[in-house]
């Protein structure tokens, strides 16, 4: 399963007033870790689809977000709970690193 | 079991990977989970590789290095290693996934991680204004000030990569000279957006959630001042990346990965090393390159040996030296 991609227009309704837990991808084509870790992303995704919802969002073509969140390295990974940021998890890792960085949302 | 199992994904491994496939060894590539194609991952263009006049962007050099390995039978598989073990004549190479592979030889072409200024606030306020990623980082700091750290050819192509974005950009380093390339430096000296800041050590990062300057020592007179900044990009080098063979092959005192002579053949037989890994020196996509290749040549002679003689590995590694005897007679007659 691809992890689907939101934008400023959807981010309210997909991410903010999700009932579950979603972990934001901000990510850009020109990244190379981002493009390393997606395909790890999409793995979880599909692995813990009843625990966590995971989307990404492009910050070439959503720079208003990017900003708001304060995002000053990528790949950043957002876990969102109830329209708040509950954790973050910056840079690209290993599978296994980052199903421990994200254990309280996927174990 | 394989013939061989080549462990790294940059210039070094890819091209190891090209020479053995092409030796119809059929090599499994252990390309790692998230730093695949190494450090020319993260670089804009390369302008120095042989047979590209007009540059190639990084991560197309890697991505036509791989399509050249796979052409013909290169495997490659997206994970990392996370144990090796080198004793007795079956490798055995175990990956995060839990799989597990065996070969007769193994090349090792980990390369090398990016070094870190070694402060306390590092950690916590790394990806907050805090970068090793020019190329993946510069987007957010449009018309900041930020300051790269470094003097060499890294530092100088973050630097002038970075004034696209930034309004300012410092140049922090400890000399009064660079190491960096005639070419490179030239480029960053003519740009108005940097200045050098010489001589200069950085001894504290700032910031309680977002970095917002940094303090500088002077090296010469020991004078400590500050510097306002948005985001500092870190290029001082690297170190070479050994910790799944501390113990079991021999270093050098600078870390690298020991090999004998010329060759890129280590402590243990069967076990070769290339690129960053065992160069302390040069470090260079197309050294790397070439040292890959005497990777899979030395591997291919040890691998032939052991079919020869059909006996234990150090007859074959006895056989391998008396190759490479040969070689180094024929050298000095070319001498």
């Amino acid at each position: 399963m691809t992890a689907r991609a939101v934008t400023e227009a959807t981010f309210d309704q997909e991410v903010l007033q999700n009932d579950r837990a979603v972990l934001v991808d901000f990510w850009a084509e020109w990244c190379g870790p981002c493009r390393a870790v997606s395909p790890i992303l999409d793995q979880i995704a599909t692995e813990h689809s009843e625990k966590l919802d995971i989307v990404k969002l492009n910050v070439d073509e959503n720079p208003g977000l990017a900003m708001k969140y304060q995002i000053t390295a990528i790949p950043a990974m957002k876990v969102f709970k109830g329209g708040e940021v509950v954790h973050t998890v910056i840079g690209a890792k290993p599978k296994p690193a980052l199903e421990a960085d994200l254990a309280e949302f996927i174990g | 079991m394989r013939d061989i199992i080549i462990i790294g994904s940059g210039p070094a491994g890819f091209t190891a990977a090209i020479y053995a496939a092409r030796a119809e060894l059929k090599p499994l590539l252990i390309a790692s989970s998230v730093e695949i194609g190494g450090e020319l991952m993260n670089t804009t263009e390369v302008e120095n590789f042989p047979g590209f006049p007009d540059g190639i962007m990084g991560p197309d050099l890697m991505g036509k290095m791989q399509a050249q390995a796979e052409r013909f039978g290169t495997e490659v598989v997206y994970d990392d290693v996370v144990e090796l073990d080198v004793d007795g004549p079956v490798k055995r190479v175990k990956l995060g996934n839990g799989g597990e592979h065996e070969a007769k030889a193994i090349i090792f072409a980990t390369g090398s991680a990016y070094r870190k200024l070694g402060l306390p606030e590092e950690e916590r306020l790394s990806g907050y204004g805090l970068s090793w990623c020019a190329t993946c980082d510069g987007f957010f700091f449009r018309e900041k000030t930020i300051a790269v750290v470094g003097g060499g050819d890294s530092a100088m192509e973050e630097a002038t990569f970075l004034t696209r974005f930034a309004d300012k950009v410092y140049v922090i380093h400890r000399r009064d000279e660079l190491k960096a390339s005639k070419i490179m430096q030239k480029r960053a000296f003519d740009n108005p957006k940097i200045e050098f800041v010489w001589n200069a050590e950085v001894t504290a990062i700032h910031g309680e959630t977002q970095v917002n300057g940094v303090s500088l020592r002077d090296t010469v007179t020991g004078e400590v001042h500050g510097l306002d900044l948005d985001g500092l990009f870190v290029a001082i080098g690297n170190d070479p990346r050994t910790h799944l063979v501390h113990g079991k092959l021999d270093l050098t005192s600078e870390g690298t990965i020991a090999v004998q002579g010329r060759s890129s053949r280590t402590s243990v037989p069967g076990v070769f090393a290339a690129g960053d890994v065992i160069d302390p020196t040069y470090r260079q996509a197309v050294t790397a390159a070439g040292s890959g290749t005497v990777a899979a040549l030395d591997a291919e002679h040890y691998l032939a040996a052991l079919d020869d003689t059909d006996e234990e590995p150090a007859a074959a590694e006895a056989e391998a030296i008396r190759v490479d005897e040969a070689v180094a007679a024929d050298l000095a007659r070319v001498d």
